[in-house]
C-alpha cells in the first residue's frame, strides 16, 4: 500500500521539474561569468559558472560573437588558478568555444606551459585543446613537443598526442608525416589503447604507400597486436591488403586468410565479430573459407546480449544474398530469432529466412510471420513485402499462399508506403507468374473497394485496364469498377471511366453493358469524368452498334505516351494560342540524363506501378526557344537534338568557350557560349571562323556575330552550316575566335573608343554519329523488342580489344551511340566476364532504334561485343553497325 | 571506407527525450535542430524498448545506435551503418558504467545535472573528435575524478576563509537546492 503513495510523491517532484538549472537564463550567467576576473579566484565557484555556461551550449543555446570572446578572455584568466579541477573545466570550454586564430593567441603561451608541466594530467589534455585550436604555423613551433609526448610513458599522455596527429594528419599532413618514427615506436607499446592509437595513425599516414601498408601488415599479423580494438583496425587492414592484392594472386591460398582465421579465436567478442565479417566480405569468398566464420556468428545468434544477436544476424543478411547455401546451417536458430523481443533483430532474421529458405519451409515461414506482422513497425513490414516479393519470383509453385498473405496484410491497417509496397509486389507476381493473375486481380478489386489512397485506386484501375479484359472471364471485374464510379472521388471516378472503356474496346461481348455504363457516367458532377465518358463513347462507337474495334482506337486507348511528360508540359506552356492547333508531334522526345541524385537510391528501381521515368526539366525549349527566335535560323524546321555543351578553351583562360551542337534535318548549329574573364577587356563584333575542311558534307550558311561581350556577362554567337537530308554527317571543325578587344578603364567602367583586332585559337569540334540519336528510353525493353520484329535485324559482331576492364569497354560503346541506356543495363557487375547491354534512341528521321549489346572477355583483357540492331528501317539498322565499326 | 572506427556522437536523454548532456563527432547533424531531431527520432525508436539490462541496438536512417537505460536516464551510442556494433556496445558501456561509478550508484537525471560537470568531462575523455580515446570505465572515472578530489584533497592547505567560502557555497548550494 506504501509503495503507490511514495510514486505519487515522486511524480510531484518531477511536475516541478527539478533541476539545478531551473530557470537559468544566458543573461545572467554571462553576469556571472565576471567571477572569472576576480583578483582572488574562487575555484569552486569558476567551476560552476563554468558548467553553467556549459549546459547552455549542450542545449543548444547559440552565443553572439561578442559574447563568445568576451567568454572567452575571461576563461583564459582562469589559467591563473593552480585547482586542477577548475583547469579541466577551462579545457573544455576552450575547445566548445572553438576560438577565432586571433583569439587562440591568448591562450598558446598558458597551453604550452601546461603541455611542458610534470602533471601529467596537464601535459595530455593541453595537447588536446592545442592540437584542437591550432593552425599551421603554430604547429611547427610544438612539433617537438608533440613528438616527445608520442612517445611519453604516461600513457594517456602519449594516447593524446597520437589522437592529436590523427586529427592534425587532415589539415597538416606534411608535419605528421614527419612523426612517423615515433609513431611506430609508440605502436610497440604495451598500453593497449596507445598501440591502438599509433597504429590508427601509422596507416593513415602510409596509406598511400601500399608497399608500406603490406609490409606493416605482415609485420604485425605475425602477433604483436594487444588491445582488441587494435587488433580490428590490423583486420580492416588486412582485408584492404587482401583486396588489393586479389589481382595478382589468381589461385592458390588467399594471402593471409590464416590470420583472419586465426582471429575467429580471439578472446575479445570485437575482433571475433571484425575478422567474421572481414572474411564474408573478401571477394570471390568460398564457402570452405566462409565456414569459419559462420560457425562462430551463428554461436552468436543464440547469444543472451543483442548487440551480438543483431550483428550476427546482419552479416549473415548480407551474406545470404550472394552465397544462401552458407547460411542455411543456421536456419534453427534463426526462427527462433523470429520472435526476439529486438524488432530489428527479428526483421533481420526474417528476411535472412525468407532468402534461404526452401520450397518446403515457405508454409511454416508464413504461418510464424503473419504472427509477427502485427507488432512491427511500417518500415520493417516493407522489408519483409519485399523479402516474400523475391521468394515468390523464386518458388512459383507457392504463390497461392504467399499471395494470399499479401493480400490479407494488404487489409490490415497500414500507411500509404506500406500499401505501395504491397500493391507493387501483387502487381509484379501477377506480371510474372501467369497462374497468379486471376487470383492477384481479384485481390486488388477487393482492396480497391475499400482503399483510402487515391494514388494507388488509379494505379490500380490502370493496371485493371490493360490486364482484366484478357483474363478468362473478363465480366467479373466490371461491378468493382463501376463502383467506383459511385462511390470514389472525381479522380478515381475518371479512372474507373477509362478502364470500363478498356473493357469495352478489348471484350465485344461486353460492349452494350459498358455502353450502358458509360452514358450512366455523362451525367457526373465532376467535368473530366464527362468529358472522358463522352470521349470513349464516341471513340468506341458508343450509337448503339457494335462494332469491331478499330486498331487506331486500341492505340489510343492502351498506347504509351511515349513523351516525357515535363516535355510536354513545357511545349504546352509555350504554345500561343492562333489558328494552327498544337501538335503533339513538335513536342521533343528526349529524355535528359537525370541527375545523380535520382540515381542514387539503389532497390527503388522502378518495378511495380507507376513506374513511367520521371522526365527531369530540360533546357531544350530554353534552345528551341532561342534559334527559332533568329531569323536566319528560323526555316530549318524542328530542332532534332541539342548536344551538351562541349568545353573548346581550357579551364582558367582570357576567354571561356563552350559549344552546343544543334541537329536539324538538313543543317547544323553551333552555338559557341563565350564569357569574358578579363575586367580590363571589352570584346566587339565576336564570331568563331570554322573551317569545314575537314568536314566534307558541311557548308557553312550563315552566322551570327556577337555584338559585344562585356566582362563577366556570357554571350552567344552562331554559325549554320548545310548538310545532306536525313543523313548523319560527320566532321571536324577547327574554331578561330575573332574580334575587336576595345580596353576598359576598371575605376569608370568606360571603354575606350579604338579597339584592336585579335584573335584566339580554340580547341576543334568533332560532329559524330551520336549527335543524330535521341536518348529515349523504353519502359519495357522485351517488348518493345519484340514488337519491333525481326525484318530489319542486324546481327554482328567485333572485337573491341584490349580494354581496362568489361565496364569500360560497355560505357565507351554506351558514348558511341548516344543512346539510352535501359533497365539499368549500363552497370556491368563486377568480376562478371559477361555482359548483356540494352539501348533505345530514336535517329534523325525520327526512327526508332533498338540496340542489344553482348560483352564477353575473350582472353585476359580483350573484349568482344556481339551487337544486334532492330529498328524500323534497315537503312538505319546498317548506319547503327557502321558507327560502331568506324568507332 | 572508414577505416579507424568512429563514434558519430554520444547521447544522454531524460525519461522525456529531453537533452541532458549530449556530444557530437560528425557534421551529419550540421544544426541544433538537426539534433534535436535526430534525438527525438532516437528517443520515440527506443523508448518503448526494455534496455535496462542488457544493452539494445536499432538501425536507421543508416546509422546503428547501441542504448542503454538506466532509471530515468537514456543512454545512447551511434554510428556509421559499417561500424562494428561490438564496439561502439563497448564504449557505450565504458560510458555507462563510468557514469554509474561518478555518480555513485545513484544514476538518475537529478543526480547527474548536479553533477554535470563530471558528465561533461567523462565525455571529454571517452572519445576525442571521433576516435575512441577511453573505453574502460574504471579509467575514465579514474581520469574524471582525480580532479574533484584533488579539489577537495587540500582542504587543509587552504586558508580558513577560503575553506569558509567553500563551506559557505555547499551550504548555499543545498539551501538553493
Amino acid at each position: 500500500m506504501a509503495q503507490p503513495l511514495v510514486k505519487k510523491d515522486d511524480d510531484r517532484d518531477e511536475e516541478v521539474e527539478y533541476s539545478p538549472f531551473f530557470g537559468i537564463e544566458k543573461g545572467a550567467v554571462l553576469q556571472e561569468a565576471r567571477v572569472f576576473n576576480d583578483p582572488q579566484l574562487d575555484p569552486q565557484r569558476c567551476s560552476q559558472v563554468i558548467t553553467k555556461l556549459l549546459y547552455l551550449l549542450n542545449q543548444g543555446e547559440a552565443f553572439t560573437k561578442v559574447e563568445a570572446t568576451e567568454v572567452f578572455f575571461s576563461v583564459t584568466k582562469l589559467f591563473q588558478s593552480k585547482d586542477l579541477g577548475l583547469r579541466r573545466m577551462v579545457y573544455v570550454m576552450i575547445k566548445e568555444l572553438s576560438p577565432s586564430a586571433d583569439e587562440v593567441i591568448m591562450v598558446t603561451s598558458s597551453l604550452m606551459k601546461d603541455m611542458t608541466s610534470k602533471t601529467d594530467m596537464y601535459r595530455a589534455n593541453a595537447i588536446r585543446v592545442l592540437c584542437r585550436i591550432t593552425d599551421g604555423t603554430l604547429l611547427t613551433q610544438i612539433e617537438r613537443y608533440l613528438k616527445q609526448a608520442i612517445v611519453d610513458k604516461n600513457p594517456v599522455v602519449s594516447s593524446a598526442a597520437l589522437v592529436s596527429g590523427i586529427h592534425l594528419l587532415q589539415t597538416n599532413p606534411e608535419i605528421v608525416k614527419r612523426w612517423s618514427n615515433e609513431v611506430q615506436e609508440a605502436v610497440q607499446s604495451r598500453a593497449a589503447l596507445v598501440q591502438f592509437h599509433a597504429l590508427a595513425l601509422l596507416h593513415q599516414i602510409r596509406q598511400n604507400d601500399r608497399l608500406a601498408v603490406n609490409k606493416l601488415v605482415s609485420s604485425l599479423t605475425r602477433g604483436s597486436v594487444r588491445s582488441p580494438l587494435a587488433q580490428c583496425l590490423l583486420i580492416r587492414y588486412t582485408s584492404q591488403v587482401i583486396r588489393e592484392s586479389a589481382n595478382n594472386t589468381q589461385t592458390g591460398d588467399r594471402p593471409f586468410y590464416d590470420f583472419l582465421e586465426g582471429c575467429l579465436r580471439h578472446k575479445a567478442e570485437m575482433v571475433i565479430f571484425e575478422a567474421a565479417r572481414a572474411i564474408t566480405e573478401l571477394n570471390g569468398v568460398t564457402s570452405r573459407e566462409l565456414t569459419p566464420a559462420i560457425t562462430v556468428l551463428q554461436l552468436f545468434l543464440s547469444s543472451s546480449k543483442p548487440v551480438l544477436r543483431f550483428a550476427a544476424v546482419r552479416t549473415l543478411n548480407k551474406v545470404a544474398m550472394t552465397h544462401p547455401t552458407a547460411v542455411t546451417n543456421c536456419n534453427i536458430d534463426m526462427e527462433s530469432l523470429i520472435s526476439d523481443q529486438n524488432r530489428s533483430i527479428a526483421t533481420l532474421a526474417i528476411t535472412t529466412l525468407l532468402k534461404t529458405g526452401n520450397e518446403s519451409s515457405v508454409d511454416r515461414l508464413m504461418k510464424q510471420i503473419t504472427n509477427f506482422m502485427s507488432d512491427i513497425a511500417d518500415e520493417f513490414k516493407i522489408v519483409v513485402v519485399e523479402a516474400i516479393r523475391s521468394l515468390c519470383l523464386k518458388f512459383p509453385l507457392k504463390h497461392r499462399s504467399l499471395m494470399n498473405f499479401l493480400s490479407n496484410i494488404l487489409r490490415e491497417e497500414g500507411g500509404f508506403e506500406y500499401k505501395k509496397a504491397i500493391v507493387d509486389s501483387i502487381v509484379i507476381l501477377i506480371r510474372d507468374i501467369p497462374e497468379a493473375k486471376e487470383t492477384g486481380l481479384l485481390h486488388l478489386c477487393e482492396f480497391i473497394e475499400d482503399c483510402e489512397f487515391t494514388y494507388l485506386s488509379t494505379q490500380i484501375l490502370h493496371f485493371l485496364g490493360i490486364e482484366g479484359p484478357k483474363t478468362s472471364d473478363p465480366s467479373k471485374y466490371i461491378r468493382y469498377i463501376y463502383n467506383r464510379v459511385h462511390l470514389e472521388n472525381a479522380t478515381v471516378r475518371a479512372g474507373a471511366v477509362s478502364t470500363l472503356a478498356k473493357f469495352g474496346a478489348m471484350v465485344d461481348g461486353l460492349k452494350p453493358r459498358i455502353f450502358v455504363l458509360l452514358r450512366r457516367c455523362l451525367f457526373d458532377t465532376d467535368d473530366e469524368v464527362r468529358d472522358r465518358a463522352t470521349l470513349y463513347l464516341n471513340t468506341l462507337g458508343g450509337d448503339g452498334a457494335v462494332v469491331e474495334t478499330g486498331a487506331d482506337v486500341k492505340e489510343f486507348l492502351f498506347g504509351s505516351l511515349d513523351i516525357p511528360l515535363v516535355n510536354l508540359e513545357n511545349s504546352l506552356k509555350n504554345y500561343e494560342p492562333s489558328e494552327k492547333p498544337f501538335d503533339i508531334n513538335f513536342v521533343l522526345k528526349e529524355v535528359k540524363t537525370q541527375p545523380l541524385a535520382e540515381k542514387k537510391a539503389p532497390g527503388k528501381k522502378p518495378t511495380g506501378l507507376g513506374a513511367p521515368p520521371p522526365g527531369p526539366p530540360s533546357t531544350v525549349d530554353a534552345y528551341e526557344k532561342l534559334l527559332s527566335s533568329i531569323p536566319e535560323f528560323a526555316n530549318f524546321g524542328k530542332l532534332f537534338k541539342s548536344s551538351a555543351p562541349v568545353e573548346l578553351t581550357e579551364a582558367e583562360t582570357e576567354y571561356a568557350v563552350n559549344v552546343v551542337k544543334h541537329i536539324f534535318d538538313s543543317h547544323v548549329v553551333f552555338q559557341y557560349n563565350c564569357t569574358n574573364t578579363i575586367p580590363e577587356q571589352l570584346l566587339e563584333n565576336v564570331t568563331v571562323l570554322v573551317d569545314a575542311s575537314e568536314a566534307e558534307e558541311f557548308a557553312e550558311v550563315a552566322s551570327k556575330p556577337l555584338r559585344s561581350l562585356p566582362y563577366d556577362s556570357p554571350g552567344q554567337t552562331f554559325v549554320a552550316f548545310e548538310k545532306p537530308e536525313g543523313v548523319p554527317s560527320v566532321g571536324k571543325f577547327s574554331n578561330m575566335l575573332r574580334f575587336i578587344v576595345k580596353e576598359v578603364d576598371p575605376s569608370t567602367g568606360e571603354a575606350e573608343d579604338d579597339g584592336v583586332e585579335d584573335e584566339y585559337q580554340l580547341e576543334d569540334l568533332e560532329v559524330v554519329a551520336a549527335d543524330y540519336i535521341l536518348k529515349v528510353g523504353v519502359s519495357n525493353f522485351r517488348n518493345a523488342w519484340e514488337s519491333m520484329g525481326s525484318d530489319f535485324e542486324r546481327v554482328d559482331e567485333y572485337g573491341l580489344g584490349p580494354r581496362d576492364s568489361l565496364a569500360e569497354a560497355v560505357n565507351a560503346v554506351i558514348d558511341l551511340l548516344g543512346m539510352q541506356p535501359c533497365e539499368g543495363t549500363e552497370v556491368v557487375s563486377p568480376n562478371s566476364r559477361s555482359h548483356t547491354c540494352l539501348l533505345s534512341g530514336v535517329y534523325i528521321g525520327n526512327v526508332k532504334v533498338l540496340v542489344r549489346l553482348q560483352f564477353g572477355l575473350d582472353g585476359p583483357k580483350d573484349v568482344a561485343m556481339k551487337l544486334a540492331v532492330r529498328s524500323e528501317d534497315e537503312t538505319v539498322s546498317d548506319a547503327i553497325h557502321e558507327i560502331v565499326a568506324s568507332g | 571506407m572508414e577505416l579507424c572506427p568512429s563514434i558519430k556522437n554520444i547521447l544522454l536523454l531524460d525519461s522525456e527525450g529531453n537533452r541532458v548532456a549530449v556530444k557530437y563527432y560528425s557534421d551529419d547533424w550540421p544544426t541544433n535542430s538537426a539534433k534535436e531531431a535526430f534525438e527525438r527520432a532516437v528517443f520515440t525508436k527506443t523508448q518503448k524498448t526494455n534496455a535496462r539490462t542488457e544493452t539494445e541496438i536499432t538501425m536507421f536512417d543508416n546509422y546503428i545506435v547501441v542504448y542503454k537505460f538506466v532509471q530515468d536516464l537514456h543512454f545512447f551510442v551511434t554510428g556509421g551503418e559499417n561500424e562494428n556494433e561490438i564496439i561502439l556496445a563497448t564504449v557505450l558501456q565504458g560510458f555507462f558504467d563510468a557514469v554509474g561509478l561518478l555518480l555513485r550508484g545513484n544514476e538518475d537525471k537529478r543526480e547527474a545535472l548536479e553533477n554535470l560537470d563530471l558528465i561533461l568531462l567523462c565525455l571529454d575523455e571517452i572519445v576525442d573528435g571521433g576516435v575512441i580515446l577511453e573505453s574502460d570505465a574504471n579509467v575514465i572515472a579514474g581520469k574524471v575524478d582525480s580532479h574533484s578530489m584533488d579539489a577537495g584533497a587540500p582542504l587543509s592547505e587552504q586558508t580558513i576563509t577560503q575553506a569558509l567560502a567553500t563551506a559557505r557555497e555547499h551550504l548555499t548550494r543545498s539551501l538553493l537546492q
